[in-house]
């Protein structure tokens, strides 16, 4: 090994040695295989979805047909059944889950509230096919007995609580999302909350506000891009969840404005599809769905992290 | 009087966030409280050591599904745990700014690709190419959901490593790659094993990317052909008319948490007892 013969002390970073060459070579192949998945990911969509692109254009966004003997598809049930589920989840799991995060960071003490932040987040360990099976079995007979024809006695003047309680569909669909999302916000949440200054909601006290007004009126503005990120981070979840809406939302190509009805979801139909899907241009237009999904969860998940990115590098910058 | 109500407004809205919690935290128990009575009810010996019945049949076990989802997800392990260790060892120990930083953000995008897309990622590779399902085609779908996840956390948890202990080893005339081998590594192992054994539990639980890749088998399978494996017989059992074949799924169900549970709570006891820095 030719170690430097200067006289004085060499610097570190200067002292590049043969193996260290290699050790960086060999690593950065590696590194460079995760970029290239992606790359290789987007490629495949882009070819697979080929046929179905130049068969249907952009129509195929709004088109409602759904036939594999006309080989006539189109997205649209997919995208509003992916879309409705993922608003009803975070309709619950917002308010749920920014609840539990105020409690967790500014009423319980450290202890219990770290232990209970870790129990919620084993919620988001268990697997989605888990999800699907409870709600099958103990959900969905809960939501056809009771629930459903619950609203559609007090609320059944609305047209989204309308129609035959079959316990499957957009409801509760977006049920089971919304206990698979809240464990996101409520972790994320509580790390902004957290993240705020002892100072102002000390200074919020000596001004007389209560400790809610505290929290509420300065501590929560205060966090607040980094609950949006949390929000951000349980729909992109919620957009791309397949086993638990497959299994509950009642795999109806259509568009229906009652939540009660059933429907369907991108991740859903290429699960049930794709493995029987024959043809040219069907695995295509499924591969296409994938395409759709694969750009709405990446946006939503760029934008989770900037805002998270953005509380974290605020909290330290105000004074 | 208008302290008063702001007084009461204290009480409920803080009261509310309580509640919250609480039926957050109780979401858990009921997943499990249903798993428990369900699952042992259902689970008896046979279920790990016979093959499935004829369809509609009762009893039988899922021997070959508990044995393909060991072979599916150690392959998986073999081939994504190295390229996202090295991979993480790059971006926390030679990171060049511009190439660390896409790698970092490809590695995040992978991490939120909804599986079902993985899956599709993995038929066109293998299943395509190989013009037939199987338990290989499995493993490259979940691999590709393994690598960035232990990318990412041998990355965090290398960067943990105090700089004093690099600049010691450095110090001591040791190259570059040796002070990572013997001291970064070694320090941050408790971490990146940790992170390792959490992805793992993550993908050993994953149904959609192996339904049209591993897909299914009433038989033993291989590792070349479609092989059964506990998630896609959950799902298959779930959604199937039969009384006996839900009694199955609840049996697979409880197998299969509890398998994930004892990893993710294995992992974090390990956790807390934090860097393993080497003393003395």
């Amino acid at each position: 090994m030719a170690a430097p013969q200067v006289a004085g002390i060499p610097r570190a970073a200067k002292v590049v040695q043969p193996g260290d060459v290699a050790a960086r070579l060999l690593t950065m192949l590696f590194a460079a295989i995760v970029f290239l998945l992606v790359v290789l990911l987007v490629f495949e969509l882009w070819v697979g979805s080929a046929a179905s692109r130049q068969k249907f254009g952009w129509g195929f966004i709004t088109s409602t047909a759904w036939n594999p003997v006309t080989d006539e598809f189109g997205a649209l049930p997919f995208i509003y059944g992916t879309v409705v589920t993922s608003v009803v989840a975070l309709l619950i799991s917002i308010p749920l889950g920014v609840g539990a995060a105020i409690f967790l960071s500014e009423l319980a003490p450290a202890g219990p509230s770290n232990a209970l932040t870790f129990l919620v987040e084993l919620l988001a360990a268990i697997p989605s096919v888990i999800y699907g099976l409870l709600a099958i079995f103990t959900l969905v007979p809960i939501m056809r007995l009771y629930i459903e024809p619950f609203l559609k006695a007090t609320l059944g003047f609305l047209p989204i609580f309308q129609g035959p309680a079959f316990g499957v569909g957009y409801l509760t669909a977006g049920i089971i999302l919304a206990i698979m999302t809240f464990p996101f916000i409520i972790s994320v949440s509580r790390e902004a909350l957290l993240a705020v200054p002892r100072e102002q909601r000390e200074a919020a006290l000596a001004l007389g506000a209560t400790k809610w007004e505290a929290t509420w009126d300065v501590v929560v503005p205060y966090a607040k891009l980094g609950i949006y990120g949390s929000i951000f981070l349980g729909l992109a979840r919620a957009l791309g969840e397949t086993m638990a809406v497959t299994m509950v939302v009642g795999n109806s190509p259509e568009v229906r404005a009652s939540l009660l009805a059933p429907g369907y979801s991108i991740a859903a139909v290429i699960a049930n599809e794709f493995s029987e899907a024959s043809g040219s241009v069907r695995p295509a237009a499924l591969v296409e769905l994938g395409l759709v999904l694969f750009f709405l969860t990446i946006v939503i998940n760029a934008l989770a992290r900037l805002l998270i990115i953005a509380t974290t590098s605020k909290g330290s910058k105000r004074p | 009087m208008r302290l008063r109500w702001r007084k009461t407004v204290n009480k409920v809205m803080l009261a509310a966030t309580g509640v919250c919690t609480l039926i957050s935290i109780s979401a858990l128990f009921v997943i499990l409280a249903y798993l428990l009575i369900n699952g042992t009810k259902s689970l008896d010996w046979n279920f790990f050591t016979q093959l499935p019945k004829a369809t509609g049949e009762a009893g039988g076990g899922m021997a070959n599904a508990i044995l393909g989802t060991l072979e599916i997800v150690g392959l998986a392990s073999v081939m994504g745990i190295p390229i996202g260790f090295m991979a993480g060892v790059y971006l926390a120990e030679f990171e060049d700014k511009a190439f660390g930083a896409v790698v970092r953000y490809t590695a995040d995008l992978l991490n939120g690709v909804p599986s079902i897309i993985v899956g599709i990622l993995a038929w066109t590779l293998v299943v395509v190419g190989m013009r037939h399902f199987s338990a290989f085609a499995g493993s490259v779908a979940l691999a590709v959901m393994l690598i960035p996840i232990v990318t990412r956390q041998t990355e965090q948890f290398l960067r943990e490593v105090p700089m004093s202990l690099r600049e010691g080893a450095l110090a001591l005339g040791a190259s570059k790659w040796k002070m990572i081998a013997t001291v970064v590594v070694p320090a941050g192992s408790k971490g990146v094993v940790t992170g390792m054994i959490l992805g793992v539990a993550r993908i050993a639980g994953e149904t959609a990317p192996l339904l049209f890749t591993a897909l299914n088998n009433q038989f033993w399978g291989g590792l070349n052909q479609p092989t059964a494996s506990l998630p896609v017989m959950i799902y298959n059992r779930a959604i199937s008319p039969y009384e006996d074949w839900h009694r199955q799924a609840w049996a697979a169900g409880l197998v299969l948490i509890a398998m994930v549970l004892i990893a993710n709570i294995a992992a974090r006891l390990v956790l807390a007892r934090g860097i393993s820095v080497p003393r003395g």
